[in-house]
């Protein structure tokens, strides 16, 4: 028998595509957000058996059935409540969260807040286009308050969701913001977001070209951070309140703690896991 | 092997790069208009990423590599967001049509042989200088094979966006 060691395949960003197609519309930030996503995988090396993709509703949050690992397309705004689920009882499992603005800041809002308070080893990406797209172009948590559409005409009036600062405010370990139109860059940030150990925030600028045509023009503002990131909290808050929204990278690394403190061990039998909750 | 050797595979490594990404680009738009049932425009798309896929393999069989090479740690550093040759994601419209694809098309051509020209006129290394000559040439010849075809395809209309059905229930 030959006992040469034969080396691992190496895996490509194509590895964690799956066969099924976008149906996105031409044009979707989204479509290399997909494509940031499977970079950073096979920049981490992470076998697709290893990784789960867990996603509530709406256009970005289709990104699970377009991808090789497990995935789960779960309730409108519940996603981080699934993934948590998931990532307390299955540690050794790599846990993504995908969505959009509306799906994550709006029905998902406080699930959003407890999930940085908690602060469990999971990465949540967020496609942000300042609408909702699936349902054909409703103002979300994010949109200007002075966007005029036929659906809520001179704008909502209402004050814009920030969710950077709601993010470090409410405990994330790791805040960055990333743009669509910059895959690579988007990649190297969400695999930095995934090696971090806690809850990681991702905010990606992904341009909704049907509803919002006009986000076309952020690719001429979008620039990298001025600033290195910070483990401050409080300085990060201070930069994203009052940069131009456009800064990108990672803006802040923690270094809190994440629940549960055992890492990588997962819980074989319900009753282990029923041993964590006993007062 | 030599830093002038070094230096020529990493200038080709970055070339690979561009012809990899414009490769995964054009598939994405051919899929997506695929979807949409744009397929003269899919096809087209298609075919775009079949040249674009042969350049890259030119590029292995000339380097000799079997696997593509791994990217530098802090990535290519492209003069913009993305690769040369690779179009930007928001450029295209479910109901374009060749026409469009080729605009697209001769874009990328024109700023990949600005970049090998750029790159060529910085190069410290004759054979970095040579492949990067090489390259902008062929990407000259690829700028003037995108203009003949260009003249094969009709011009647009001026309504060519409108849809009578369209996803915006608000038009």
């Amino acid at each position: 028998m030959n006992d040469v060691a034969v080396p691992a395949a190496v895996l490509t960003a194509a590895n964690y595509k799956s066969a099924t197609k976008p149906i996105w519309c031409p044009g979707c930030g989204d479509f290399s957000v997909l494509g940031a996503i499977t970079k950073a995988l096979a920049k981490l090396q992470l076998p697709p058996h290893e990784v789960a993709v867990v996603s509530g509703i709406g256009c970005s949050s289709r990104i699970p059935a377009y991808t090789n690992c497990y995935g789960f397309h779960g309730v409108h705004g519940r996603s981080l409540a699934a993934a948590t689920g998931l990532k307390v009882a299955r540690p050794d499992m790599t846990v993504i969260v995908t969505g959009g603005d509306g799906d994550g800041y709006s029905i998902g809002g406080n699930h959003f807040m407890h999930a940085c308070r908690r602060n469990v080893d999971m990465t949540y990406i967020v496609m942000d286009n300042h609408v909702y797209g699936m349902t054909k172009g409703q103002a979300s948590p994010t949109t200007e308050p002075d966007w005029d559409n036929k659906l809520s005409p001179g704008g909502t009036g209402v004050r814009s969701f920030h969710p950077l600062v709601i993010a470090l405010a409410a405990g994330a370990s790791f805040v960055a913001r990333a743009f669509a139109g910059d895959p690579n860059g988007t990649a190297d940030v969400i695999a930095q977001g995934i090696r971090h150990p806690g809850f990681s925030f991702i905010e990606v600028l992904s341009p909704c070209v049907t509803f919002r045509p006009e986000q076309r023009e952020w690719k001429q503002h979008v620039h990298q951070a001025p600033v290195a990131s910070t483990d401050d909290a409080a300085q990060a808050a201070r930069r994203v309140m009052t940069d131009d929204g456009f800064n990108l990278g990672v803006l802040y690394a923690g270094d809190r703690t994440p629940y549960p403190a055992r890492s990588g061990k997962a819980v074989q039998q319900v009753a282990e896991l029923e041993a964590e909750f006993a007062l | 092997m030599s830093a002038a050797d070094r230096s020529l595979a990493d200038f080709m490594a970055q070339a690979l790069a561009m012809e990899r990404e414009a490769v995964e680009r054009y598939t994405e738009f051919a899929d997506a208009m695929e979807i949409h049932n744009n397929r003269e425009v899919a096809a087209m798309f298609r075919t775009m990423a079949g040249y674009e896929s042969k350049h890259a393999e030119q590029i292995m069989a000339e380097m000799g590599w079997k696997e593509d090479p791994q990217p530098p740690a802090g990535g290519f550093g492209w003069p913009d967001l993305e690769a040369p040759e690779t179009v930007p994601i928001d450029e295209v419209h479910y109901l374009m049509q060749p026409w469009h694809a080729l605009q697209l098309a001769l874009a990328a051509e024109q700023r990949a042989e600005v970049f090998f020209g750029k790159l060529a006129a910085a190069a410290t290394s004759d054979s970095v200088r040579r492949a990067a000559l090489e390259l902008q040439a062929e990407e000259q010849e690829h700028v003037e094979l995108v203009r003949a075809w260009l003249t094969k395809v009709p011009t647009p209309d001026g309504d060519w966006a409108t849809d009578p059905d369209p996803p915006r229930y608000t038009d």
